[in-house]
Order: C-alpha cells, then structure tokens, then sequence
C-alpha cells in the first residue's frame, strides 16, 4: 500500500490507549504484504519482521507508537446526554462544537454542545469551559442510546484524513500515526534488499497513557539498537523557535540523554549522503516518547530520536507534511542498511 | 437531499450567491416568476389563488468569518462576521473562498500551555487558519483579503430523525419555502430569501418593501436550550417538539389575534407545536413589520441545538411540522377563515 493511503487508513482508524484492536488490524495487514512475519504481543504491540544477513544477532527495533489520544463514555444522564473522560492529555477548550465518534456497539456520532451566544451573559465568554460542563449530543434518548452504547465505550473525534494541499495532511491521530507511516515508507523501501541484521518494525501501544507497549515489545526483542520516531512541534507564531521544527524541513534528530551519540553521527552522516535534509534540536528531558524505556530495556539499548514536525498537536486537526514523513523512512530504511555488527558492537562504549 | 445541499453550500453575509443560486434551480419550471433586488434579495412570487399577498420569508446568509490578513508564517488571520462565541472555533476544518480551500484552525498545543492558560478561552490572536501555505506570499495567492470562511461539516442524520449540520440557522427556513412553494398552495404568495440577517436584520426589510405583502409569515431556526447547564424554565425552546410560535424577541412583538388564529389550526389539525419561551435575539420579523405602514407579521422558529456552532441539531420531523402549520395556514386564508386586514 503507498505510503498515502496507508496513513489516511491509520489515521481514520480507532485505535485510543488500550483500545488499539482496530488500527492494529489494518498495520497488520498493510505490513503482511511487504514484512517476512508479522504477529502481535500481550499488549497488543505489532511487530513486523525483515529478515537481515545475521539472522542469529539481536534485531535493530525501530518503534512509534499506534495509539491516539481520546476519551472514554464517562456516564450517560438522564436525558441522554454524555459526560467524558480524557485518554491523554487534551485542552477541554477544542471541545466545543466539536463532532465526536463513539465506538460503541454501533458506531454513533454525537456533537459536543455549544451554548449559542444569544443565551449567554457577555462574561460568560470570558471563561474557558471545564470537561465536566462539556457534554456530548448524539440526538438519542437515554433508553434508545443504551441500545448502541455503554459506559466506557471509546470516543474519538469525528475527523476524516483529509489534504490541504498536494503533501500537507490533516487528520487525528497523526501524533503518531505519522511514525507508523514513516515505518511503513522503512519496510517499503527495505522490500527487495537485505539488511546487515534484522529489522524488527514495531508499531507500539498505550504510549500516551505512560509509554507502556515500548516496555513488552523492547523485552521480546532484546535489541543492542533501537531507534523512535515520533512527533514534534512544528513551529508556528507565539511558540519557542527553539523548542520546534519547521515543517517540510526533514526529520529532527533530538539530541539529549536518550540518544546515543554515535547513533547521532550514523544518523548525520547517512541523511548527508542521501541528501535528506535534517534539523537537530536539543531535548533536555529524555521523556515522552517510547525511547524513553527501550533505553532501560533489559541490560540497556543504545537508542535514537526521530521526530515528525506535526503542528496543532493533540488537536482534530495534527498537520503533517507527507514529504517529512517519507524522509524519516528513508532515512532509518539506509540507517539499517548501514547499521552491521561492527557498528552496533561499537556503541557499547567499551 | 435538498437540506444537505442548501446547509453545505457556504455563504455569509454579503456572500450568498451559491444559496441564492442553488435556490434558483430548485425553483425553475415551477412556474414561480423569479427576481432579485439589489442588495441580493432573492424573490419568487406563486399566483394560486384570488387572496391578498403573502410573504414567506427566510434568510440565505449564514454566520462565519472573513479573512483579515496574514501571518509571514503563511497562516491565515479572520474575524468572525456574525455572532460567533470565539470559543467553537479551536481544531474545527474550515473552507476559505468561494472555491472551499481547506483550511484548519490551529492553536498552542496543551503540552506547551502553561496550567494558568487552560481557563480562559483562546483569544483571536491565538487562533490562525492554516492552509498549507509556507509563506505570506503563497498564502497570497491562495486567498484573499475579504475571502469568506465557513464551517466545512457534512449534514448527515446522527439518529433516525436527528440531522447534524451547518447553518440550519436559516437554510431550513428556505428549504421550507421552497417545499411550500412547489406544493402550489391555493393562495398568492412571494416566497422572499433574505440577506444579511445575522449582521443586524438588513436584507428583510427591504424584502418587505419590494413585496408589499398584506401579511408576512417568518420561518427562522432558533436555539433549543433543552440541554445541560441549562434549567429547564430557561429552555427557549425545546428540540422534536415542533415549530416555535414567537411571542416576543427583541426586535418584534407578535400580533396576538394572528398567533391565536395559528395555535386554533394547530390543534385542530394535529400539528405539534411550541411557544417560544424567550424574548432575546432579534428576527427579519422586526424589520419586516416595521415597513409600510406596518405588515402583519407571524414568526414561526424551528427549534435548533447548538445554533451558530459548526455543529448544529435539527430535528426533521420539527422541519415538517412547520410545513405542514404553514400550509394549513395558507388554506385557512385562501377559504377566508384568517383574521387577515382585520388585525386589530
């Protein structure tokens, strides 16, 4: 699958913290096609696998994670109406007038309501609205909602992947499903050559609730190298320069505690001579993203960041620029055709 | 469905040509003679019968935003035209322009927010429309200075009776005009699509003028505040209980011996119905009862949860309950019974 329809497939998708069945499916199924096996852990993780030259050898990993932020079906009152609670961290204050998907029973579609402004007092609008004084309208009677839905049921927003021109996309999800989409452009540009070692792809879950599928995965795998991707802020006016990346600008290689210095220089280097642009950024936390705990898997990885510019984040409408999410890909698809024995022995800072 | 059709078209105010058109071809080969007016009031007058003149009117403009300027970042700036609470807009999909460029409204995401921000609303400076261009100049040539924005959501049923949607407010008004007027109902009557109604109640009294009708019949979608944090002796009105007879709003009182007449059919025909329960908002019926040496004037609200937000409820069956009133008080008038040139 090209690398466009697959990230509107993925982002369309359900796929909440702890509620990733849905787009775990199409990964899988997109990745049987061009992966040597595909399966999932415990948790949920799917893992693709593309067999390398030294077979017997610990795997490279390279990881983003599936799940999306949301909210779950909170309580149901007794007109009908729906209270939420958040998956992840989300600004109450993008609610409002807002269309929603529960994931029930049946899929049903519900408006976040919004006071119109003739029944408000001027002060009113000085004031943001709690998540407990937002609720959710699907046009249902309590009796006749109870038949499509439940408590708990997962809740999305209402969002079709959509282009506002030919290479910026909009949609949910992108945080990250844009890293997905970036390890899918691996696997395809990895279809027909072999690797020093072998590549274990793996799309993780509940990043968003305390990075817990990078955890299980990092342990099965045992890998001596890993690298994320993930996403960051792209820049936009009122935010730090410094904290964030310009969109159409390439990959960020975030440099901080969580990446090994010579997975930094590999990473300059290969994108230098495949002429793939690059913006490096420091990060002084090494937190919030899935490198966070592979790099304290087991008796320890040396791991790397990538990072997707997405602007809006956390928001209905992430923008992306397709052109970085496929230079990400080819950038970690010639990283592991580089990265053989020698190299990944010479991290272990001997 | 032409309720679909006549919500997703954009068109605020000033800007309602698509409407204006799209009502145009619904009304073609009706034998309906057709006109406009300057400030783009749309007009088609029925000649079914030998009875005074009537008026049915609904306005074509929606609220929405124009944009102001640019960012040198290429993000687009706009204001709201209308009355908008600032606070629907964050993270909505938008379209610029008469040619619908996709757009999308982006803000600080939370993890750069700091806790104190969270509790008042974006401000206009915070909000920016992204389109996908890099810079002032490629922005410059994707849309311009004064360039209509509109909502972009689909109207769809969300329950068997519930449509989600823009611009209800009044696009069902028209859809109703138009049913009424291909039902060729016995009586003469202009069916007269309004402008400019959300930025001060400025194309109906024109409207009003160029007809001269000897009663007029306003057909407008209002809130229904059946909802949460809302108590229920505040509710305006309330959704699936039918048209909502105003009494009083802000720019109008109702004749009295007109709305009994309405509320006798009502019942003895079976139509579901409502009183409207505020008297805040201003309708075309106060312009329009106001020209002339005053024009007869029945205002009839279709009940709308969540107006003025990108995502607005309509209750279909409210939609047809209110075709069904204005027929049945068109049929009373042709066969003499209303209390019409006999006001007081």
């Amino acid at each position: 699958m090209d690398l466009k329809s697959f990230i509107e497939r993925i982002s369309n998708s359900l796929g909440i913290s702890g509620c990733e069945q849905e787009v775990a499916g199409e990964i899988t199924m997109a990745w049987e096609q061009i992966a040597d096996e595909v399966r999932r852990d415990n948790l949920g993780n799917v893992i693709a696998l593309k067999k390398g030259k030294n077979s017997h050898k610990p795997p490279l990993m390279l990881a983003a994670h599936q799940d999306e932020i949301g909210f779950l079906v909170r309580d149901i009152d007794k007109d009908g109406f729906i209270s939420l609670d958040p998956i992840g961290g989300i600004d109450p204050r993008l609610l409002p007038g807002q269309e929603i998907k529960i994931w029930g029973r049946e899929e049903t579609l519900g408006v976040v309501g919004a006071r119109p402004p003739h029944l408000q007092k001027p002060q009113d609008r000085e004031k943001a609205i709690p998540l407990e004084k937002i609720f959710v309208d699907c046009g249902l009677k309590k009796e006749e909602l109870e038949k499509k839905i439940r408590i708990g049921d997962a809740v999305t927003f209402h969002q079709k992947m959509g282009w506002l021109n030919e290479n910026i996309g909009y949609g949910k999800a992108l945080d990250d499903r844009a890293g997905v989409a970036a390890l899918h452009q691996v696997l395809l540009e990895l279809k027909d050559r072999t690797t020093p070692l072998d590549v274990a792809v793996v799309a993780t879950v509940q990043e968003e609730v305390g990075i817990r599928g990078a955890i299980t995965s990092s342990f099965a795998l045992n890998p001596d190298l890993g690298l994320a991707v993930d996403v960051a802020f792209a820049s936009r006016p009122g935010l730090e320069k410094e904290m964030t990346l310009n969109s159409n600008g390439g990959p960020g290689l975030e440099i901080g505690p969580h990446m090994h210095p010579g997975v930094l220089e590999k990473l300059k280097e290969v994108a230098g001579e495949k002429e793939i642009p690059i913006q490096l950024i420091g990060v002084p936390h090494p937190g919030g993203t899935d490198t966070y705990v592979m790099q304290m898997n087991r008796c320890g990885m040396a791991t790397g960041l990538l990072s997707i510019p997405l602007a809006n984040m956390h928001s209905p409408v992430e923008v992306i620029d397709i052109r970085d999410v496929r230079r990400t890909g080819r950038l970690m698809a010639s990283f592991c055709l580089q990265a053989d024995v020698e190299f990944v022995e010479g991290l272990k800072c001997l | 469905m032409l309720i679909k059709e006549l919500t997703e078209v954009p068109g605020i105010a000033g800007r309602e040509g698509q409407v204006r058109e799209l009502i145009k071809e619904q009304l073609k080969g009706q034998d309906l003679a057709l006109s406009g007016d300057a400030m783009g009031n749309f007009y088609a007058r029925w000649e079914g019968g030998q009875t005074p003149l009537l008026m049915l009117a609904s306005h074509m403009d929606e609220v929405g935003f124009m944009v102001m300027g640019y960012d040198n970042s290429g993000l687009i700036k706009f204001a709201p035209v209308g009355g908008i609470d600032l606070r629907v807009v964050p993270g909505k999909k938008v379209y610029l322009g008469d040619e619908k460029t996709p757009g999308v409204i982006g803000v600080k995401p939370i993890h750069m927010q700091k806790k104190a921000e969270q509790n008042r609303p974006f401000s206009r400076q915070d909000l920016l429309i992204d389109i996908g261009a890099s810079s002032e100049n490629e922005a410059r040539k994707k849309v311009n200075i004064g360039d209509q924005i509109t909502f972009s959501t689909t109207t769809e049923f969300i329950s068997e009776r519930v449509m989600k949607g823009k611009a209800f407010d009044d696009r069902a008004g028209c859809a109703a005009i138009i049913e009424i007027l291909k039902s060729r109902p016995p009586v003469k009557l202009c069916g007269a699509f309004t402008v400019q109604e959300e930025v001060g109640l400025r194309g109906a009294g024109v409207a009003a003028s160029n007809v001269g009708p000897a009663l007029a019949l306003v057909l407008e979608g209002t809130t229904a505040s059946d909802v949460p944090e809302s108590p229920p002796h505040r509710y305006s009105t309330t959704m699936g209980e039918g048209p909502a007879l105003t009494i009083m709003d802000r720019s109008f009182l109702a004749n009295q011996k007109l709305n009994q007449r309405v509320m006798e059919l009502a019942e003895r025909e079976g139509i579901k119905y409502q009183l409207r329960r505020t008297s805040i908002g201003g309708t075309d019926s106060g312009p329009i009862h106001l020209r002339e040496e005053g024009i007869p004037t029945i205002g009839l609200s279709l009940p709308c949860r969540y107006i003025h937000s990108p995502a607005s409820l309509l209750n279909m069956d409210d939609l047809q309950n209110m075709i069904d009133l204005v027929k049945t008080i068109l049929q009373d008038i042709a066969e003499g019974g209303f209390p019409i040139g006999t006001t007081y």
